[in-house]
């Protein structure tokens, strides 16, 4: 069935209003502006040049999708006008916004209408050049169309390779000043691929180029190379293996030794969170009980370890790290069971309600004057004592931090090796757990607490072992984070780190231990990361969960249950098929 | 019977633990009022002033968890987002209400620019809460549990860092309405004007909403809705139309409430939205979620309590500036009715079930 | 025959209603014992009664000479008292092995410290497990469907998953709340036929909900009657075929003049077609 031609432009105008709305959305708050100041590639293309041509393209891309007709062959000359109409409208919308904005003063009430953003906008030419919108908007509407158009071998290397290029452009600032800090020959390197704010024009060839053909090889050479290595011998296999896990393991080590103190800081906080999600896996992910105050667990194991070790006034008993940690954990977990047992029989969105109360209570009292005696209120608890492997010299007088003979953990680079370790050793126990009876348990009283209960499980114990590892393994977050930073503020035990918590969980699978880590890393290590562009951190991340959930909800590296489901689905398929063909033969 | 010493010696520390905490908070609260009653510290004045602060301070919440409590009730999800549609209502308010004042609306018709900025905010709300709801919740209806509520949670962050970027991080100070400033004299004891307008315009809509969901077609579809989707469809309700008139009125009273709470606090910033949000959430809760004159009540009592509580219960223990620990007794409140009455003050009993 | 369980006067009301009213009731061991009744007669009100998921308000409940009326589910289970459900209740997203697994919960005994360590213990105990769970899947008939996540499976082996998930408690008497529910009469049949086994082979008393009145009649060897929460008759099929309140409660007054196999008939047609 042909489509009708007015329908086709209709797609295309509205698409280009779409993505118009969303160009302007960008420029009132105030990306666009913040953006230019940082390149994608040196002297070439800003940053916020590029979202704003990403919008023109993507709607090139989307207006030719919607005009193609899945079943039928692609229809070239359909789609290339409804990409340059798509293009061209997406440049109208901005040409007017520019317009509008000369006539009447949009700062009044938006506070990034700037004059500078108009300057930018303007080429400062005022409206002298506007003309030129709807023709580049022409042109990046017939390259995202081209790129529809393309043929699967190749539309899939180019758009990774513009992917990872762009990415490597936004931390290329990161990869630079890390190269510089090696040999004389990195360095150089260094300097040829990554500029100040963005990629070299010669760095951004170089990586595309190299992701091109990376890709398209290995798009070809992929099944072969897979049967190569099942073609090695038993041993052989494992050998291969063992090489690699040495290989990732001498990478982790070496890590923060050369990418300095920023890296193996963002990486510690990354390990935090992903201790504290393990934990709320467990809670969550395995016994599905939604906990929304996860943070006092946090705050427990900091308070614990800040008040056994500090050497301010409010420190207790100036132990070391290593003895206030393991009863860091113990409370922690006594907590978890204290916080547990009232809210035992409360379910659902009650239980998250009644959580989150408690985490806000634990803050709140926490940050109070009325218990600032113990735990120094507002005023937080400082002069914490890093960890010391060797022996720790005595306890001279307040405020005076203890002499360490021997390896200090001071500062992130040395607290990246406790948070790393503590994070693969959750991760493990987590997985025993979930491979153990008590992680069947908690996986049936997820499912069906009722019918869990009516099979001989106690969900009293049950429920409540879940709250205290999760506890527990929330607790040894907190002990490490206090370290790190060398103090405690009530105030950093906010409501929005258990929501954190929940997030990441959920984007990286829910019950899946692998998912966690993945969940931490995208949700919190690329936020970080990307500090430079803070004022949005929040805005993508908000973004991001949004459009995971419409696209992805089982998460990053969903569960093995979910794999299997989805395995099955097929078999499943299968096996009822081939009953109904055998009964079919039957009759 | 089969069960081992640990178990039994398990099973006595719950019900003690549990009973222990009960009888902890109302010692708590028996005591201290009692001593504090007996100091005599504040006056009767005071304390109406506390009691008025705290209504006119509930009327607010309830009108916020009014939305909180429509959307649940229909499509059992928690609206996370719904503190910021709160906010971009109080900021539409500002707007206007910025403009009037300096056209000098505002000082010649008070009551009429007040209806003005509600109804703006109201309009802005509405809108913004009409498109979380295209793009973030029609989607994901029937996905599992947590799916919308991550979604929602994302808006929410989106709305909060938009409106950042429009508006920047700073504060923005509400105009001053001279007719809002000073205080009525009832029976000599005086009550500063805001509060009473406050509550009284967040009566009146809470009235309208009542009667708009008790005694109209669309509010008698709603109600269908909210007892089961599949029959009402059945019946021939339009359950998508119903689903986003829901969002709208939930939406069109948070924006107002953000109107009413910027014109007592006499700001409005980016942030303004959460932890109202969550407080009216409590009060749906406390109230009976899903139930609509159960956030009215939960709403009112939150309030109260919040505005009572510091000084009735906590200040003659010799607790150092109660005031901190208002917000924790309010989550205490709602974790004792959890306890004592898992489905809140109206509600039915669910909380088991869901 | 010795006695296994034993109701005596028990009532369980809801607000006003009383779903279950004095009712006297016993299961000899080793036997296969029905209740039927109309809908809302409060057949699985007292299922849920025996297995602790709902306390009742009167009376007393004893299995093997305990008395269980105020014990946890969970503790009921472990006195040996096993169940399904009306409207299948798996773990739809576990697979059908964990389904049984977590059956066996009661007789793991491996801490979770110790399942961290994963101690030789564990590790001989978790085989075992895993052995006798593949056992219980072939004696359902089940074979190699192990790994597949129960919401998969088709409806007939979800029922039969589900009786091997309570038979994996270990149970003495296994309740099961209208197993025929949905089946056509070939799979009916079978099921007959795999009750009687688990009796037979296993030792288990069965007390059986059922609808289905073929089913009912060929296998009880006693069955009793609700009506509105009351017991109304007991006895052997054969009394409860020719008892005129049965046929009263089931066809309403002036029935009972009729011909008993023939209301027989029409109503388990009636039951098929609506089921």
């Amino acid at each position: 069935m042909m489509m009708k031609k007015d329908y086709l432009i209709w797609i295309a105008i509205k698409t280009g209003l779409l993505s118009g709305v969303i160009a302007i959305f960008l420029c009132l708050i105030g990306m666009v502006e913040v953006f230019s100041k940082r390149d994608v590639i040196e002297k070439i293309i800003t940053l916020g040049d590029f979202i704003l041509l990403a919008t023109a393209v993507s709607a090139g891309v989307i207006a030719a999708r919607a005009t193609s007709n899945p079943e039928q062959q692609k229809q070239p000359l359909k789609n290339l006008i409804a990409g340059a109409l798509a293009g061209i409208t997406t440049g109208v919308v901005i040409a007017a916004f520019i317009g509008l904005s000369q006539q009447i003063n949009l700062r009044s009430v938006f506070l990034s209408a700037s004059p500078s953003l108009f300057d930018l906008l303007t080429f400062k030419g005022g409206t002298n050049w506007i003309w030129m919108y709807p023709a580049i908007g022409m042109a990046a509407g017939l390259l995202g169309t081209i790129l529809f158009l393309l043929p699967e071998k190749f539309r899939q290397p180019i758009t990774r390779a513009i992917f990872i290029t762009f990415l490597l452009a936004l931390f290329s600032g990161l990869f630079r000043v890390v190269m510089i800090n090696q040999s004389d020959n990195i360095a150089k390197a260094g300097k040829y691929l990554f500029g100040q704010t963005g990629l070299t024009l010669s760095g951004a060839i170089i990586f595309f180029v190299a992701v091109v053909s990376i890709s398209m090889f290995w798009s070809a050479e992929s099944t072969n190379l897979q049967k190569g290595f099942a073609r090695i011998p038993k041993k052989g296999q494992t050998g291969v293996r063992v090489v690699v896990f040495a290989i990732l393991a001498y990478m982790v080590l070496m890590l923060p030794q050369v990418s300095g103190p920023f890296i193996a800081q963002v990486i510690v906080i990354v390990s935090l969170y992903a201790l504290m999600g393990l934990g709320l896996n467990i809670t969550l992910g395995f016994a599905g009980l939604l906990d929304l105050g996860f943070v006092a667990f946090f705050a427990v194991g900091a308070y614990t370890v800040g008040l056994l070790t500090s050497y301010g006034i409010f420190g207790l008993q100036h132990v070391s790290f290593w003895v206030a940690v393991p009863i860091a954990v113990l409370v922690s977990m006594m907590f978890g069971a204290f916080l547990g047992l009232p809210v035992l029989g409360v379910r659902g969105d009650y239980l998250a309600i009644a959580t989150l109360g408690f985490g806000e209570i634990v803050r709140l009292l926490a940050g109070s004057d009325f218990l600032a005696p113990f735990f120094g209120g507002p005023q937080g608890i400082i002069g914490i004592q890093k960890p010391c492997l060797g022996t720790l010299g005595e306890f001279v007088r307040v405020d005076v931090p203890r002499i360490c003979n021997g390896l200090e953990f001071a500062g992130p680079k040395e607290i990246y090796y406790l948070a790393v370790a503590s994070a693969i050793l959750i991760a493990f126990i987590a997985l025993r757990l979930q491979r153990s009876r008590l992680g069947r348990a908690w996986m049936a009283i997820r499912e069906d607490e009722d019918v869990a209960e009516a099979l001989g499980i106690n969900l009293i114990q049950t429920k409540l072992l879940a709250y205290m590892l999760g506890a527990a393994f929330a607790g040894l977050g907190g002990a490490i984070f206090t370290v790190l930073v060398g103090s405690i503020f009530a105030t950093s035990m906010q409501l929005i780190v258990s929501i954190n918590v929940v997030s990441l969980i959920i984007v990286g699978g829910m019950g899946s231990v692998p998912g966690v880590i993945v969940g931490a890393i995208a949700l919190i290590g690329l936020p970080e990361l990307l500090r430079e562009v803070s004022e949005y951190r929040f805005l993508f991340y908000g973004a991001a969960l949004i459009m995971m959930m419409l696209a992805k909800p089982e998460g990053l590296w969903p569960s093995q249950a979910t794999l299997r489901e989805l395995h099955h689905d097929d078999s499943g398929e299968d096996s009822e098929i081939a009953s109904t063909k055998s009964s079919q033969a039957k009759a | 019977m089969r069960t081992s010493l640990g178990e039994k010696i398990l099973d006595l520390a719950v019900s003690g633990f549990l009973w222990g905490f009960r009888i902890l908070i109302v010692l708590i609260v028996v005591l201290g009022t009692f001593l504090t009653i007996r100091a005599g510290k504040y006056t009767g004045e005071q304390w109406i002033d506390f009691l008025v602060f705290g209504i006119s301070q509930g009327s607010i919440y309830a009108l916020i968890a009014l939305g909180y409590t429509m959307v649940y009730g229909i499509l059992r999800m928690i609206n996370f987002a719904h503190g910021e549609i709160f906010m971009s209502g109080a900021f539409g308010g500002y707007f206007i209400a910025t403009w009037l004042t300096v056209i000098g609306f505002m000082d010649k018709y008070p009551v009429l620019g007040l209806i003005a900025s509600m109804l703006f905010g109201m309009l802005i709300s509405t809108l913004i809460a009409l498109l979380v709801e295209r793009i973030a919740y029609r989607p994901l209806r029937g996905a599992p549990r947590l799916v919308p509520l991550i979604s929602a949670i994302g808006a929410s962050f989106f709305l909060q860092y938009t409106f950042r970027g429009f508006f920047g991080p700073g504060v923005y100070a509400y105009p001053s309405m001279k007719a809002l400033e000073g205080q009525w004299n009832f029976f000599g004891i005086g009550i500063l004007k805001v509060q009473i307008v406050v509550a009284i315009a967040a009566f009146i809509m809470m009235a309208i909403l009542y009667s708009i969901v008790m005694f109209t077609k669309i509010g008698k579809a709603m109600r269908a809705v909210s007892e089961n989707k599949d029959v009402a469809a059945l019946m021939g309700i339009d359950v998508n139309r119903i689903i986003v008139t829901t969002f709208a009125l939930g939406a069109a009273m948070a924006g107002a409430a953000g109107v009413l709470y910027a014109l007592t606090y006499r700001q409005v910033n980016f942030f303004t939205g959460f932890t109202p949000g969550i407080k009216a959430f409590t009060a749906a809760v406390l109230g009976g979620i899903g139930n609509i004159p159960g956030a009215m009540v939960g709403g009112l009592v939150l309030g109260i309590v919040e505005s009572v509580g510091p000084a009735l219960f906590l200040d003659s223990l010799g607790i150092p500036r109660p005031y901190q620990l208002k917000d924790a007794i309010a989550y205490i409140m709602l974790v004792m009715i959890l306890l004592f009455r898992p489905s809140g003050i109206l509600g039915e009993r669910v909380s088991k079930k869901a | 025959m010795a006695v296994i369980l034993t109701a005596k006067k028990v009532i369980k009301r809801f607000g006003g209603l009383v779903a279950v009213n004095s009712v006297d009731f016993d299961i000899p061991e080793k036997s296969i014992v029905s209740i039927i009744g109309p809908n809302g007669a409060g057949k699985t009100t007292f299922f849920n009664c025996i297995t602790g998921f709902g306390k009742i308000d009167e009376g007393e409940i004893s299995f093997e000479g305990t008395k269980i009326h105020r014990l946890r589910p969970d503790q009921i289970t472990h006195l040996g008292i096993s169940r399904t459900y009306q409207n299948i209740r798996l773990f739809p997203d576990m697979t059908a092995l964990e389904n049984i697994l977590v059956g066996q919960h009661l007789f793991l005994h491996s801490s979770w410290i110790s399942a961290v360590f994963n101690t030789p213990g564990v590790r001989t105990e978790e085989k075992m497990a895993l052995a006798e769970a593949q056992r219980l899947l072939n004696y359902v008939d089940l074979k190699g469907k192990g790994d597949m996540l129960a919401r998969n499976l088709p409806y007939g082996a979800q029922r039969r998953l589900e009786i091997a998930r309570a038979l994996a408690t270990k149970p003495k008497l296994l309740l099961l709340d209208e197993p025929s529910a949905g089946m056509n009469p070939r799979e009916t049949e079978d099921l007959t036929a795999f009750i009687h086994r688990i009796r037979d082979e296993l030792g288990i008393s069965i007390l059986l909900i059922e609808h289905h009145m073929r089913v009912v009649m060929g296998i009880s060897e006693r069955i009793t009657v609700l009506d509105y929460g009351e017991k109304i008759a007991e006895g052997t099929p054969k009394e409860i075929q020719s008892n005129p309140r049965v046929i009263e409660a089931y066809l309403g007054r002036g029935a009972s003049t009729a011909g008993m196999a023939n209301a027989h008939e029409r109503f388990s047609e009636s039951k098929s077609k609506s089921g």
